[in-house]
């Protein structure tokens, strides 16, 4: 998990989720890149984040779109957060002896009934479901901390954005592996707005 | 290729654990489940309300301690093992085929799955209780505790249990079993969950007993709109098939 360094937040909100996540690449203590994409886009609310091995980062997101599109060709609908999850889950346990070193994060809205949805995974795919928020990387510890201080219930979209953005800026500039920008996608029923942030490139 | 990674000094990310105490007793009606809800990830809580106690069947119910991941899926395999079984035989499935097939998957691996089970469930033949150890032994006893925090509950058992108990003083013994895991063991918190199982119905109690609350918020860390520095901003907007569109009004047709 050191190797390349991560940062995934995932927040519920008023009738929306946030996730949010940084942008660097990085070799251990060479930073290769600033724009790697971590959160990948399943459906037009479903949003997974990827911290961890960034090879298997981008392996695990192509596996995992390829399984889903074969899901909804199948099913002729949209795939539910819940089901989604399990997915993940079942792609990763496949792997119990040798898993993919990546902790997923998923954030989505139910498309039939607008609930807003989050959990997160260790790498073997236990899933963990919660109301409030979830966090995965490299500077989870730091991440707890600032999310269990600042988030509250029902925050409207606005809202939701500026906490999620403050609780990942300031965990990611208390560790050294993740920063260099950050990317914040707000979900709600009807919209997704896309927000990169300006932050400490160091 | 996870070995070579290890050669080269990329160490895996740890899974989750579930710390854990876990507790069964037989009373005189049927049996009782308990558990904690904390998971683990070394010495972080990774998740403060955990469901712990996982369905087999309506009538078996089944508890899991070690490798988060490992109870959860092996309750899951053998879950829909035993609803096939169910619908081949037509009857209501034994908590003993259960154990059988527990045993028989976790002794296949050797140890490798970190489940650390307790069975428990009422059939034709009566309540039964089970644990299951990793490496694929079991105990049919009349009050079981697995977990890191099973010494604790345990003791707590071994003076207060006494054979054909009624239910409240069964459930408070439960309670009291995994609440001295819960203070006493590190790896175990929060909350306590109960699952009455008896021969006609089952209840689930999460949470039974909130045990630990979190402490009020005394001040709000909101921050002002616009506090944060965007660099781009870009809004994808999802279009919204509509199905059925219904126009309603409230004068009637000029039909003239």
């Amino acid at each position: 998990m050191e190797y390349n360094g991560a940062a995934i937040i995932a927040m519920t909100g008023k009738n929306c989720v946030a996730i949010a996540a940084d942008r660097r690449y990085g070799v251990q203590a060479q930073t290769v890149a600033t724009d790697f994409q971590k959160i990948f886009e399943m459906g037009p609310r479903l949003f997974v984040g990827l911290p961890g091995l960034a090879t298997d980062v981008q392996t695990v997101s192509q596996r995992l779109k390829f399984r889903l599109n074969l899901y909804e060709l199948r099913e002729n609908r949209r795939i539910k957060p819940k089901t989604f999850m399990s997915m993940v889950s079942n792609l990763l346990y496949e792997r119990r002896f040798g898993p993919y070193f990546v902790e997923p994060v998923i954030a989505g809205i139910d498309p039939k009934t607008s609930q807003p949805y989050i959990a997160s995974m260790d790498l073997i795919g236990c899933p963990m479901v919660t109301e409030d928020f979830v966090v995965s990387g490299t500077c989870s510890e730091q991440m707890y901390g600032m999310c269990e201080s600042l988030w509250e219930p029902d925050l409207e979209p606005d809202d939701l954005f500026e906490t999620i953005s403050q609780a990942l800026m300031n965990a990611v500039d208390r560790d050294a592996v993740s920063g260099w920008g950050g990317i914040v996608y707000v979900i709600e029923k009807d919209k997704v707005t896309i927000r990169e942030l300006k932050a400490r490139m160091d | 290729r996870n070995k070579l990674l290890e050669q080269k000094g990329i160490k895996a990310p740890t899974a989750y654990k579930t710390g854990t105490t876990i507790c069964g007793v037989i009373y005189k009606d049927g049996v009782i489940l308990g558990a904690d809800t904390r998971a683990t990830e070394d010495t972080i809580v990774a998740d403060k309300n955990c469901s712990k106690i996982h369905y087999i069947s309506s009538n078996i119910y089944c508890c899991g301690a070690g490798t988060a991941a490992d109870t959860e899926m092996t309750t899951q395999m053998i879950s829909s093992q035993l609803e096939l079984h169910r619908l081949n035989t037509g009857r209501i499935p034994r908590v003993c085929t259960a154990n059988r097939l527990l045993k028989q998957f976790l002794f296949r691996y050797h140890g490798y799955i970190s489940a650390a089970l307790v069975l428990g469930g009422v059939d034709s033949t009566g309540p039964h209780l089970y644990s299951v150890y990793p490496h694929g032994s079991t105990d049919k006893l009349p009050y079981v505790t697995m977990g890191s925090g099973s010494l604790a509950a345990m003791s707590v058992f071994e003076d207060g249990y006494k054979p054909d108990m009624e239910k409240e003083d069964a459930m408070r013994l439960v309670r009291n079993a995994i609440a001295a895991g819960i203070f006493n063991d590190l790896g175990s918190g929060s909350n306590v969950d109960l699952c009455v199982i008896t021969k006609d119905k089952v209840e689930y109690l999460r949470p039974f007993d909130e045990a630990n609350l979190k402490g009020q918020r005394q001040g709000s860390y909101r921050y002002k709109k616009g506090t944060t520095a965007v660099l781009k901003k870009e809004v994808k907007k999802i279009p919204i098939e509509v199905v059925k569109t219904q126009v309603r009004s409230e004068q009637a047709m000029d039909t003239a």
